[in-house]
């Protein structure tokens, strides 16, 4: 048994209602600073993407942008900006979110703008044909024009995921974009961003009653539409290693990248060792990845662990996975680095992890969730996606005591779980060397 | 199937309630015998405090940047109490960090940890201030990892842009590069380490910020307690001022094949100091400094020729300045570069509307309540204001400034900053295709 030290915590009293048309509310009021924060999630993202639109959540979530009911292109974006307010949105495997941060006196009019988009947003041919151009030079500025462009959150989940909605490029293919309609996107909106689908969190300065009757006021009779069920996107774990090579034409030196399943976030008991087996693996100069192949051994120049492709470790459903990836000299074989890699995760499986390396952990992964927290949008973000994933916004402030509870031996197990033949690897070959 | 949507009305779009003003935060302030200034703020929103140190000392000859940078990456190696592992072991514990910056102008310290452990961090700060150890292996390594992401640097094609401006543009001046080349830093010796941190790392003319749940008069004791025996280095030192810009030919750097063009152009800018810096920053975001400006909805959500174009004025010691950005598609290059220069122009021949300053003004207010809201923000905002000069009064003034900023001072204040007759531009792009177009909207030199 570890004993329990104490872990600094703050917490945040949430509201919570289901509007009669199926959105799902959450509010938490804090005074300290004159700004709100307000998101909207819509429980839709790439996994959903149907074969030959791939791209097309993203796509969509663009489109949000472009104007609704009320407000003609660029307005929305004028209306928070002019308000002193930031936006923006970003499309997740399993999430599409907007958002925005703003002087407190702007909330009501952030919650008419989130509603009005919530009614209608405006789908029209220009407004498709435009952030069609710009999307394609979004993929070109991450990807196509960029050394390491896409590693590994597209090129990883190919190796590891064999269904289509858990292993294609979520950034899409031209062709794919190119082939979307106005009509795809009009029933993509019919279908996904229903009011029922979605999650409304505000956190900041304000009162929650009077939030709350704004709320009402505002996204109130946005009609009430048929939910979707979410699918199932589970599919088997490898159950032998399985490996790919990734020719980068940019690239001045090689990478590697290592994938696992991991077990199903929604069971909080087996997934949050994994969390704090990342953190032991590679969070500062303490840690053991770091430690081993960057400071002794000098295998590798970088590496990181951290669980999720493009999401961080709570906002991410299942399946999913722990990566490891690391940036090596061309003199370097990856199978050394591969190999210390495997040597470490032994030790740990073996070896345990002493309290004293745990308890500093703990430490240090309170503070930087308490550090996120004191960001208002940041704390919204986090509310949205805990109330829509997992029910209960409140875990924002409880998720430091949870880690708390996890033991070496739980940290241990998850390790002895990362074995060679169920992992997928990705070679990065640097084309781009001289 | 869709559901039959009756199309929905247009509604008044609500107007704003009343603004509840930040409150200014509550500064005690202290300057030590060893002659830093500490400065100490309590915002007690999450039961954290945060930590900012910065350091003048400036890169003024060849080779200083590499050697100042790669003192910067090896600060952390170790102290004389405990190694590299141990150091970090000790701040996980306190629930802690603590991280190095380096640019041309000086050193940047940064941490945190939670409140309770205020004594313990800067304890460790001042450890490393005054006995970092810079072990050889440990030196050499970072030298080679260093060496290693500068190579990946220096393949990014924005990357490559930002340098190719900053060389045609400021020159032999410290600010004419941000990075230095690989070679530059395998060759500084890691045995000079231990005397760079002696000349350069010193508390005269040093600022430490600190911001969190903690007591202000009780955190200058602690600082006063722990660091008094840093006392190493010499006064600060600072970059000579900024030269003229001299505006020329394009620089055209090829990158044969890329499928776009990285495209920067750039201007003087006012100081912080100066009166009509509240007319250049409404100008400088009007033009290109936020979503809702002129070159987004130009080039962006009109045109779609780039993802994420912008501006912004650059604040440094020697000087400020202006950089305009965008990463096009390489077939409308000139095209981009052509609506560009025209929006700019468009800036420097006519007021903007009423409308557009107020709004633009908003924003800028809005920025400046959303980017204190937090410890860490409140911290760098703070940390950069006192560095450059200005007092805590400027988070309650800056805003009145910005509200009465007339349409003909953001013209006036356009003129010399953005007009296109005063820029250097640089470009980044595959030259076989883009030359040619790129030569017909004016003169061209490859870089």
């Amino acid at each position: 048994m570890v004993p329990s030290t104490a872990i600094a915590a703050s917490s945040y009293a949430v509201e919570r209602a289901t509007l009669r048309n199926g959105l799902r509310v959450v509010i938490a009021p804090d005074r300290s600073s004159p700004v709100v924060g307000v998101a909207v999630y819509y429980d839709v993202g790439i996994r959903s993407e149907p074969a030959g639109r791939t791209g097309f959540a993203h796509l969509f979530e663009h489109l949000m942008f472009q104007g609704s009911v009320s407000l003609g292109k660029m307005e929305h974006i004028r209306y928070v900006q002019s308000s002193g307010g930031s936006l923006n949105g970003s499309t997740r495997l399993d999430y599409t979110n907007y958002y925005e941060a703003l002087p407190s006196n702007a909330l009501e009019r952030a919650l008419f703008l989130e509603a009005d988009r919530m009614r209608a947003p405006a789908l029209t041919e220009d407004n498709l044909a435009n952030q069609l151009d710009v999307v394609k030079e979004e993929i070109r500025v991450n990807v196509l024009n960029q050394p390491y462009g896409g590693f590994p959150w597209l090129t990883l989940p190919p190796v590891l995921f064999e269904t289509f909605p858990n292993a294609h490029n979520g950034y899409g293919g031209f062709e794919d974009l190119e082939s979307a309609t106005v009509e795809d996107a009009s029933d993509f909106f019919d279908h996904y961003y229903a009011p029922g689908n979605a999650v409304l969190a505000i956190a900041g300065d304000l009162d929650a009653d009077q939030a709350m009757t704004l709320v009402r006021r505002h996204f109130g009779d946005v009609p009430k539409r048929d939910v979707p069920p979410r699918p199932d996107f589970e599919e088997p774990a490898p159950t032998s290693e399985r490996r790919a090579e990734h020719h980068d034409a940019l690239a001045p030196a090689p990478a590697i990248a290592l994938g696992w399943r991991v077990p199903d976030p929604d069971d909080l008991d087996a997934y949050l060792p994994h969390a704090l087996l990342a953190s032991v693996l590679s969070a500062g100069d303490a840690s053991r990845l770091r430690r081993r192949l960057v400071q002794d051994d000098r295998s590798a120049t970088d590496i990181g662990a951290h669980l999720a492709f493009m999401e961080d470790a709570f906002d991410v459903r299942h399946p999913t996975a722990m990566i490891i990836e690391a940036h090596h000299g061309a003199d370097i074989p990856a199978d050394r680095v591969v190999a210390a890699v495997d040597e470490e995760l032994d030790r740990i499986a073996t070896d345990g992890v002493p309290d004293d390396e745990l308890a500093r952990i703990r430490a240090r992964t309170a503070s930087a969730m308490l550090q996120r927290a004191d960001h208002v949008l940041a704390r919204t973000l986090a509310m949205a996606s805990y109330e829509q994933q997992r029910g209960r916004a409140e875990l924002v402030g409880e998720m430091p005591a949870l880690l708390a509870e996890v033991t070496g031996e739980q940290v241990s197990a998850a390790a002895a779980s990362l074995r060679p033949d169920s992992r997928a690897r990705l070679d990065v070959i640097a084309d781009g060397a001289r | 199937m869709s559901p039959t949507r009756r199309p929905a009305k247009p509604r008044e779009i609500p107007g704003l309630t009343r603004p509840r003003q930040p409150r200014l935060p509550s500064v005690a302030e202290r300057t030590l015998p060893n002659g830093l200034r500490v400065v100490a703020v309590r915002r007690a929103s999450v039961p954290l405090v945060q930590l900012r140190l910065r350091i003048p000392t400036a890169v003024r000859r060849e080779g200083d940047l590499a050697r100042m940078l790669l003192l910067q990456r090896s600060m952390m190696l170790g102290t004389a109490e405990r190694s590299q592992g141990e150091l970090a072991e000790a701040l996980q514990h306190l629930g802690g960090s603590l991280r190095v910056y380096a640019d041309a102008d000086g050193l940047t310290m940064a941490g945190d940890s939670l409140a309770p452990e205020l004594g313990s961090l800067l304890g460790l700060a001042a450890e490393v201030l005054t006995s970092s150890s810079y072990p050889r292996a440990g030196v050499e390594r970072e030298a080679d990892r260093f060496a290693d992401g500068l190579r990946r640097a220096l393949s990014q094609p924005g990357v490559l842009a930002d340098e190719a401006w900053r060389g045609r543009a400021f020159g032999a001046h410290p600010y004419g590069r941000d990075l230095p080349s690989p070679d530059e830093v395998l060759e500084v010796p890691a045995s000079s380490m231990r005397a760079a941190h002696r000349r350069r790392v010193g508390p005269d003319g040093a600022l430490l910020v600190l911001v969190g749940d903690l007591r202000p008069t009780r955190a200058l004791d602690q600082v006063e307690r722990a660091w008094a025996g840093w006392t190493s280095g010499g006064t600060g030192s600072h970059v000579p001022a900024l030269p003229t810009l001299e505006p020329g030919p394009l620089v055209l750097v090829d990158r044969p094949g890329a499928v776009q063009s990285n495209l920067r152009l750039g201007g003087p800018a006012p100081r912080r100091s100066e009166a009509s810096y509240p007319a250049a920053e409404i100008a400088n975001a009007l033009f290109g400094g936020y979503f809702s400006s002129r070159l987004v909805t130009n080039i962006r959500e009109d045109k779609g020729y780039t993802y994420s174009p912008y501006s912004v004025i650059n604040n440094a010691a020697g000087g400020s300045w202006l950089t305009v950005a965008a990463d096009v598609a390489t077939e409308v290059t000139a095209p981009a570069l052509l609506e560009t220069s025209y929006e700019l122009g468009r800036m420097a021949s006519l007021p903007p509307s009423a409308d557009e300053v107020a709004a633009t003004a908003q924003y800028l207010v809005g920025s400046i309540a959303l980017s204190t809201a937090t410890q860490s923000g409140l911290a760098d905002t703070l940390l950069d204001l006192l560095t450059d000069g200005q007092d805590v009064s400027w988070l309650r003034e800056h805003p009145q400034r910005l509200a009465a900023v007339t349409p003909e001072q953001v013209h006036e204040a356009s003129v010399p900053m953005l007009g296109p007759a005063g820029l250097v531009s640089a470009v980044v792009g595959d030259a076989e295709v883009v030359e040619g177009p790129l030569s017909a909207l004016g003169a061209v030199v490859r870089g």
